[in-house]
C-alpha cells in the first residue's frame, strides 16, 4: 500500500469512527438524562448484557482508534522536533494500547462472578 | 525543509484576528486533546465501578467531589464542542456547506449551540 493510500485509510477510519462515536454518545447521553439512576447490582447487570457489551467494545475500539489518529495529527502538526515527536507518538500508542487491553478486560470481567 | 528567509514573521497569536472557522477548528483540536487526557481516568473509573460494591460507591463519591465536578464541567464543554464541531466537519467532508458564507454561518451555529447546551445542561445538573 502506498503512503497516500495509508493516509486516506486513516482519514476514512477517523470519519467512520467519528460517526459511531457520535451515535453512541447520543445513546449514552439519552440514558444519562432520562434513565433511572443505577446501583451496583443494576450497573453490573446492564454491563453484563451481551448486546451492550458488543456496543461498548465497538465504542472503545472506535474511541481509541479515533484518539490515535487525532493525537497523531496534532503531534505531527505541532512537534517539529523529530526525536521528541517520535517519543511522544510511541508514548501515546503505548498508552492507548494499554487502555484498549484494560477496557477489554473490564468488559469481560463482568461475566465472571 | 525549513530555511531562513528575510520575510517578516508575525506570530503574535493573541493579536492575529482569526476567522471564526479557524477558531472552531482549533477549539475542536483543544477539546479533542482534553478528552484524550481524560481517557485513562474514564477507563479506571469504569474498571473500579464494576469491581466491587465498595469500589462502585468510591467512584460515585469521587465523581461527586468538587474538584472532579469542575473538571467534569470542562469535559462537558469539550464533549459538546467536539461532538457538534465534529458533525460540522463531517458535513464539510461530504461537500455540504463548503461555501465561505455557509461555513462561517455553521461555525457560528456550532459555537452558539455549544454555549446554549452547555448552559442548559449545567442548569439541569444544578436544579
Amino acid at each position: 500500500m502506498t503512503f497516500r493510500a495509508q493516509g486516506l485509510r486513516a482519514w476514512l477510519l477517523q470519519r467512520l469512527s467519528a460517526a459511531y462515536l457520535a451515535l453512541f454518545t447520543i445513546l449514552a447521553v439519552g440514558w444519562l438524562l432520562f434513565g433511572e439512576p443505577v446501583d451496583y447490582a443494576a450497573w453490573r447487570q446492564l454491563l453484563g448484557t451481551p448486546w451492550i457489551s458488543v456496543l461498548m467494545a465497538l465504542f472503545f475500539m472506535a474511541l481509541f482508534f479515533h484518539a490515535w489518529v487525532g493525537i497523531r495529527d496534532v503531534l505531527m502538526d505541532y512537534v517539529p522536533h523529530l526525536k521528541l515527536r517520535l517519543f511522544l507518538l510511541i508514548a501515546v500508542a503505548v498508552l492507548l494500547l494499554a487502555l484498549a487491553i484494560w477496557s477489554a478486560l473490564t468488559l469481560v470481567s463482568v461475566y465472571r462472578p | 525543509m525549513p530555511t531562513q528567509s528575510a520575510r517578516p514573521r508575525f506570530l503574535q497569536l493573541l493579536q492575529i484576528r482569526q476567522p471564526i472557522t479557524a477558531i472552531v477548528s482549533i477549539t475542536h483540536r483543544i477539546s479533542g486533546v482534553l478528552l484524550f487526557l481524560a481517557l485513562p481516568f474514564a477507563v479506571a473509573a469504569l474498571h473500579l465501578s464494576l469491581r466491587s460494591e465498595g469500589d462502585f460507591l468510591r467512584v460515585q463519591a469521587w465523581l461527586a467531589a468538587w474538584p472532579v465536578r469542575l473538571i467534569g464541567v470542562l469535559l462537558l464543554w469539550a464533549i459538546l464542542h467536539h461532538f457538534l464541531a465534529g458533525i460540522r466537519f463531517l458535513l464539510l467532508d461530504l461537500d455540504i456547506g463548503l461555501s465561505l458564507k455557509a461555513a462561517r454561518a455553521s461555525a457560528w451555529a456550532v459555537l452558539v449551540a455549544v454555549g446554549l447546551l452547555f448552559v442548559l445542561l449545567l442548569i439541569g445538573a444544578l436544579a
